[in-house]
């Protein structure tokens, strides 16, 4: 059976299912349960968005509040995943990562490499991604590049509720560390989910739309600007194939290489700061596996090199739009230098 | 007139009590502003917990520093944060206090030692080591004070600073203001140990703990330990026990309360009404002058509200601006 839900409550429904499934499966977090302690309401929050809202009813104990001590939690998620449980545990929002990065990048992303392969740390770590939520500076990052440079770390951030449940469910049944990046602006983004269980295999794109002028590559909120400018381009005669990555590490550069042998041009959207991201990451795989099949130079569309700003007029001009996505398309298609010369 | 019994004079005493009316009234306006939707992204309020900012921020000048938390309106007003420039702030404008790009979580003036509210838990503590230390190398006196919540109390960063503050002897007092939840969860749950008391004294600090929501209890009690940190007798712990008198943040319907808390609260715990009564009791102050200031505190925060308003919002320039000093 399908239905329309939200990413909120298909995020809901695969904790859920894994944890009827699997008794190792735990959650932990800030106020994932709410009112511990406090004279009112059990279960008050559920999360700070209520994302995790009604689990404590149907799994109690194998919900943990925690205190706000994120450098000791997430580690003993880790600790606890690598002594055969599968915790899941939820940073409020991903920026808070700096204060438990150690525990991430030193220790759970090294363990199996480091101890000679003998080790296993089946651990997802869940928090909130991205900008638009007049959040400011230290809570609206794309911080997904931090977490594919680092070997050992898988890295996911699905762009609607089905994608959300299948990859949260293979992210709980996979044994690495798993970072899971949720858009807070998609939460309320509802979608056809199956109410059963299914995962979504890592590694593998997802391909929204074909088109045979260029490749635009994205994932997260992007995509859905991505897929505007494709609707609006579509107008023009320019057909876009709209890839969406769905997981960042692995990442599927098959479907990429493919589309781009065919199509010839290729526009990157990335929400991370532009330095170092997963744009200009694919476009150098593309420039060195790919040269010969391009006709344009590749195109990026990331916000500018800041960080996200809180007054709404300028925090609208700093997430890229699908304004953006078509001019850069456009730029693409437009003849080359070279060309104009020699006409 | 009637004598005073109290360690200030009668200036300092009206000067306490529009600090305090002023956060009030601000916050009170925040609170309705925003459920008209007029207020973009996350808001904190300080309303029910004035007497600690004010009772801490009167023994302090421009040279001391202070380093904020997410719930920083209060420490602002109190440390002297233009109340126009936090009002244009938060309404995201070109004439607010960080320009539109900070918002209610972020606002800072250096130039008052107000070092920024803070949207990272325990992140202030840290930075006022920082402070303090540049301080004693400067060698004027100056004192750093960092506020932290009873949740955030159990970062690693606050604990690990006061343990730095010890070893380097350095002038800072640890404000935790304890107003017993950290979102929805109980600070009886969460906090391991019965008493901060105990905290301190593990790291070698001595500690103290007031009503906080006694004005007089709480400017004594800072009084004398910043007094010992400006005289080089290093850091100590201040635990103001508080009321909140709204949500986590706006938007909180706040069910883990018990039904009646906060009205008892604010019937019985308002911080605000006891000075007034207090200072009106002993005849010092007339209940005229107090409405006097209520009054002109109603004025401010409506003209920082309509300034606000009709603020320009920043413009695309402004997106690429004050990145790097140089780059
Ligand atoms: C490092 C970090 N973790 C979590 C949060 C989310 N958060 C913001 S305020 C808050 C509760 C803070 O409680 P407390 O310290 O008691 O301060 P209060 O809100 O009561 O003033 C939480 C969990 C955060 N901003 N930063
Ligand atoms: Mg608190």
């Amino acid at each position: 059976m399908s239905r329309k839900i939200s990413m909120k409550t298909a995020i809901n429904e695969a904790l859920d299912l894994e944890m009827r499934r699997d008794p190792t499966v735990i959650l932990m977090g800030e106020d994932i349960v709410g009112g511990t302690g406090a004279p009112g309401e059990d279960d008050a929050w559920g999360g700070v968005l209520g994302v995790t809202k009604g689990l404590f009813a149907k799994h109690g104990d194998r919900l943990l509040d925690t205190p706000l001590s994120e450098s000791a939690y997430i580690g003993a998620a880790i600790g606890a995943a690598a002594c055969g449980m599968r915790p899941v545990a939820e940073l409020m929002f991903m920026d808070f990562m700096g204060v438990c990065f150690d525990q991430i990048f030193n220790q759970a992303a090294k363990f199996r490499y480091m101890f000679g392969g003998k080790a296993e740390t089946p651990v997802v770590i869940r928090g909130m991604v991205g900008a638009g939520f007049r959040a400011a500076a230290q809570h609206s990052q794309m911080l997904t590049p931090l977490f594919t440079h680092i070997p050992g770390l898988k890295v996911v951030c699905p762009s609607n509720a089905y994608d959300a449940k299948g990859l949260l469910i293979q992210s709980i049944r996979d044994n690495d560390p798993v970072i899971f990046c949720e858009h807070k602006n998609l939460y309320g983004h509802e979608t056809e989910v199956p109410a059963e269980s299914y995962a979504i295999p890592f590694g593998e794109a997802n391909v929204l739309r074909d088109g045979d002028h260029v490749t635009i590559v994205s994932y997260g909120l992007t995509v859905h600007r991505a897929m505007e400018a494709a609707d609006a381009l579509a107008r023009d005669k320019v057909e876009a194939e709209v890839i969406d990555l769905r997981t960042l590490s692995p990442i599927d550069w098959d479907t990429i290489i493919d589309s781009v042998e065919r199509t010839g041009r290729l526009v990157v959207v990335d929400e991370a700061h532009p330095r170092c991201n997963l744009a200009t990451d694919i476009s150098a795989f593309v420039a060195q596996n790919a040269f010969g099949a391009l006709k344009a130079g590749i195109q990026m569309v990331t916000p500018p090199h800041t960080p996200v700003p809180f007054s709404p007029s300028l925090e609208d001009l700093y997430i890229p739009s699908a304004e953006a996505v078509a001019a850069a398309v456009r730029r693409t298609m437009a003849p080359s230098p070279r060309s104009t010369l020699a006409a | 007139m009637t004598d005073n019994p109290y360690p200030l004079d009668k200036a300092d005493l009206l000067q306490a009590y529009r600090t305090m009316r002023t956060i009030r009234e601000f916050e009170e306006r925040l609170h309705i502003d925003f459920a008209k939707g007029d207020i973009p992204g996350f808001v904190h309020l300080y309303a029910g917990e004035e007497a600690c900012a004010t009772g801490i921020m009167m023994h302090l000048n421009d040279n001391d520093r202070i380093a904020s938390t997410h719930r920083g309106h209060g420490h602002c007003i109190a440390k002297g944060v233009d109340v126009h420039e936090m009002m244009a702030e938060i309404y995201g404008r070109s004439t607010g206090a960080c320009r539109g790009k900070g918002g209610s979580m972020h606002i800072a003036d250096l130039s008052k030692g107000m070092m920024g509210a803070n949207g990272i838990l325990g992140a202030g503590a840290p930075l006022i080591c920082g402070a303090a230390l540049a301080a004693k190398f400067r060698g004027d006196g100056g004192v750093g004070i960092t506020f932290v919540g009873d949740g955030a109390s159990n970062q690693g960063t606050f604990l690990e600073s006061m343990n730095l503050a010890a070893v380097w002897n350095l002038p800072v007092v640890f404000v935790v203001e304890n107003n017993g939840y950290a979102e929805s969860t109980a600070m009886e749950w969460a906090v391991s140990c019965d008493s901060y008391i105990d905290r301190a004294t593990g790291f070698g600090l001595p500690g103290v703990t007031v009503d906080g929501t006694d004005f007089f209890a709480v400017h004594e009690a800072a009084g004398e330990i910043i007094r010992r940190a400006r005289e080089g007798g290093g850091p100590a712990l201040l635990e103001c026990n508080m009321v909140r008198f709204y949500g986590h943040f706006e938007g909180d319907a706040q069910t883990y309360r018990a039904k009646g808390e906060v009205e008892s609260l604010r019937a019985n715990r308002d911080c605000i009404k006891l000075l007034a009564q207090r200072l009106t009791e002993t005849g010092i102050v007339a209940p005229a002058e107090l409405e006097t200031i209520d009054r002109e505190v109603n004025a401010l925060i409506e003209d920082a509200v309509r300034c606000a308003k009709a603020a320009p919002l920043p413009v695309a320039a402004d997106l690429l601006k004050d990145v790097y000093v140089a780059y």
